[in-house]
């Protein structure tokens, strides 16, 4: 330690480092009090204390109770307009349905991958709902319902797991690895929480443009253990940037339990010690959801400071089709928690103000699936975009080295094309 | 700074301290010959030359920013010098020191259309940003099919041997980089070139790492155009022209193996080709492989271990390109594969003995 920092220190300016902290140095002149510059305020104590993590969990913000009626004593509550609450209970159904015709679709073989959105839907659709459209969303995976509230068709959703020639992602990534420029929907990608900090920049560089918009980043109670999500938290506090953290806390993570992952009060327990503010809310109240939204994006704005949102909920379906989840838990937990579906919970809500009944349930069901099932059907059927477009976008530009490897693997296929699939137009 | 200070307490007797002198350049510095038609230029060494490239973004792209670890008061290199009292805290700001949230919070900047110049204090700390760089920069524009891309993003960051960094202020990680599509990596060597390299890379459409060797941030002066140029990425310089063998390197390993041709012509009539290569991804195989053609030998010479270096890419492409016309063996001179030493450096670093041995043994091959 020692040597690196003097090894750095010789490479430094020395005369201009002396100058630098002389004129700027925060201290204040003429205290008799020391002041560490590490902390703000500070008092002293004669006491020896441990400060032991509090013991209090953050409550859980609630609205709309499971039988689907308004908690007593809800002050200053925005209850969607009508058409609005049937805009967002359709497109939870439509996304459940969607989920349910994909999933078995893998479990055929049809497509290679899926990962369902099952007991998540209120989060994705009511804070959609809630944000406004031109706000950049960075998501991790379990965030579809965003992108169809935003107006991504069901076409589009399965062009990208079948990869095929109508994909925009031209066929390159595996399925659920969704991305919209339109929409404002930065695409998905793999590795966990590296959108975090990304989230982060793009929220620094709309304060700069002052154009009124925030960030919003999604991402599970897993993923906020890596590094990336520490970074995030940190650089959004100390920049002042107009960020929401959106938490997905649905107990696991893949088939990690939560109190595996940390030992705190769950992510809003990370807020005070970046200085951040914090919401927790539940996750399966899509009137709370979306009450929350409103709310952190009007402080984001009006602070330009980040936020962290921790929406409690339960990932009903496995991590995904590579995931079987009752190897580590067990079939009654998952029952119970379907009781709690927040789709059940909207429809209840939706029946006391007789928006809905079972009859258009079953009928919006029954179309809905006739409609997703053609359009799998045409989406099964296409082909896959051109074996060139592999080497697209690689670059801005294509580099020579890589038009000679075009060209090779053209020389190749011209001989050997017996050996390749036919719908890549070899 | 009380550490540093002290020491000039002490005096230190004659004898003692011609021991304590530490060992520093290993090259001596080839100054540009610059053309007269580029205008008007004044005297700078490299960081001044960084600098003025920086200053020359800011001032003409008002949606850009600069930032890092202590980028702030001018940077522990004098790089970012006077830029924030230039331009703002707001584009030209300290960061939290964490590499991945740099490159991170770089990534979303040039996601939203901000040119995005981020400096990781030394290369040596690149490594928590591997993920940042590899897994996400270098794949956005072809993972999104082009909805998507970072390439307003550039990282500049010091890198190679400076005498005296042992293991983390020495290194020259560009191999690493170089096996990640998507990226483009340069390393310049001399103030003329890092000015306009720099301008190029800021200009780029995608993203790009700046690597800047260290040693020569004050020893290199040139004449340095006050005007905005642009040098051009992927194109190697043909530094000097030579009948017997091609010597390849980049950054200051280019300063080396100018000597060495100076050293083996005028003391073994050996006539030495160089080339700087200038851009390492993607690399300028058309002007290496001519020349090895004309020349029949070559060698790579370059700072980073041996094995994974750069130069097997380099020698391998040779002998696919060049397996007629090559005399002998490709030799590689290079770094051993041990981490940089601190007292042992002038027996570490591949320097002109150890390339003019190369260059004797080759033509006698």
């Amino acid at each position: 330690m020692m040597y690196s920092k003097i090894t750095v220190r010789r490479l430094i300016d020395l005369k201009f480092l002396k100058k630098y902290y002389k004129f700027s140095s925060t201290m204040p002149v003429n205290v008799d009090k020391s002041i560490y510059p590490g902390i703000k305020k500070i008092d002293y104590t004669s006491k020896l204390n441990i400060d032991e993590p509090p013991m209090n969990t953050v409550p859980i913000f609630r609205i709309l109770k499971n039988n689907g009626e308004i908690t007593n004593n809800c002050n200053s509550i925005i209850i969607p307009e009508n058409n609005e609450l049937l805009k967002m209970y359709k497109s939870m159904v439509l996304l459940s349905i969607m989920d349910k015709l994909l999933y078995e679709s893998q479990r055929q073989g049809r497509i290679s991958f899926y990962m369902t959105n099952e007991g998540e839907e209120a989060i994705q659709i009511g804070s959609a709902a809630g944000l406004n459209f031109n706000d950049m969303v960075y998501g991790q995976y379990r965030e579809s319902g965003i992108l169809l509230y935003r107006g991504f068709t069901p076409e589009q959703f399965m062009n990208q797991c079948f990869g095929n020639i109508d994909d925009i992602g031209k066929g390159r990534q595996m399925p659920v690895h969704y991305g919209s420029k339109n929409l404002n929907f930065v695409t998905i990608s793999s590795p966990l929480t590296t959108q975090l900090p990304q989230a982060v920049g793009t929220a620094f560089s709309f304060k700069q443009l002052k154009n009124n918009r925030c960030t919003i980043v999604y991402f599970g109670e897993g993923a906020a253990s890596e590094g990336d999500a520490h970074a995030a938290f940190n650089f959004a506090s100390t920049l002042d940037c107009p960020i929401i953290f959106f938490c997905r806390n649905n107990g696991y993570a893949i088939s990690t339990p939560a109190h595996e992952q940390y030992r705190g009060d769950g992510i809003v327990s990370h807020g005070s010690g970046y200085g951040i503010a914090t919401i927790r809310v539940d996750g399966n109240d899509i009137i709370a959801v979306y009450n929350a939204i409103l709310k952190a994006r009007e402080y984001v704005m009006n602070n330009t400071r980040p936020l962290i949102l921790e929406a409690m909920t339960y990932r009903l379906g496995h991590h995904s089709t590579s995931d079987d989840s009752t190897a580590y838990r067990s079939k009654d937990e998952i029952k119970n928690w379907s009781n709690e579906s927040p789709i059940k919970r909207l429809k209840q809500f939706l029946k006391t103000k007789d928006l809905w009944n079972d009859q258009l349930d079953s009928e919006y069901t029954k179309e809905t699936k006739k409609q997703l099932m053609q359009t799998f059907t045409i989406a099964s059927k296409k082909n896959k975009p051109n074996w060139k477009e592999m080497f697209n976008d690689v670059y801005y530009e294509i580099p020579e080295h890589l038009l000679t490897q075009m060209n090779s693997l053209e020389d190749h296929l011209s001989k050997y094309s017996d050996h390749y699939p036919k719908d890549c137009g070899v | 700074m009380n550490i540093v200070n002290k020491f000039s307490l002490f005096n230190v007797p004659k004898y003692i301290s011609s021991r304590l002198k530490r060992y520093s350049s290993h090259f001596v510095y080839h100054p540009e010959q610059i053309s007269n038609e580029i205008g008007k230029t004044t005297k700078k060494n490299m960081y001044q030359a960084i600098n003025s490239a920086l200053d020359l973004v800011l001032n003409k792209d008002p949606n850009s920013v600069v930032f890092g670890e202590d980028v702030g008061f001018g940077g522990v290199f004098r790089c970012t010098m006077g830029l924030r009292d230039r331009y703002g805290k707001d584009r030209v700001f300290n960061t939290p020191l964490c590499e991945q949230g740099i490159v991170g919070f770089g990534i979303g900047l040039a996601v939203a259309g901000t040119t995005a110049i981020a400096e990781i204090q030394f290369a040596d700390y690149m490594y928590p940003a591997f993920d940042q760089l590899v897994n996400e920069a270098a794949k956005y524009r072809y993972r999104s099919g082009n909805l998507f891309d970072c390439g307003k993003l550039t990282v500049r960051t010091p890198c190679s041997a400076v005498g005296h960094g042992a293991l983390y202020h020495s290194q020259s990680p560009e191999s690493f980089y170089a096996h990640s599509p998507g990226l483009k990596i340069v390393m310049p060597r001399s103030a003329y070139k890092s000015k306009g390299l720099l301008l190029s890379c800021v200009r780029d459409p995608n993203p790009c790492i700046f690597f800047e060797p260290k040693i020569m941030y004050r020893i290199a002066v040139d004449e340095v155009p006050d005007d905005d140029y642009e040098l051009p990425l992927g194109k190697a310089d043909v530094l000097v022209k030579g009948r017997d063998i091609t010597l390849i390197g980049w950054g200051t390993q280019v300063h080396v193996l100018l000597e060495v041709a100076e050293m083996a012509q005028k003391e073994y009539g050996i006539s030495c080709e160089i080339i700087d290569l200038v851009t390492i991804l993607p690399w300028d195989k058309q002007t290496v492989t001519n020349s090895v053609k004309k020349t029949g030998r070559a060698i790579v010479s370059h700072e980073a271990p041996l094995t994974g270096g750069f130069g097997a890419e380099i020698t391998a492409s040779i002998q696919e390109e060049c397996f007629l016309h090559l005399e002998s063996p490709i030799r590689r001179v290079t770094g051993y594969d041990t981490p940089f030493p601190h007292v042992f450096e002038p027996f570490y670093l591949p320097n002109k003995w150890k390339c003019l041995q190369a260059i004797k043994e080759l033509v006698n091959y």
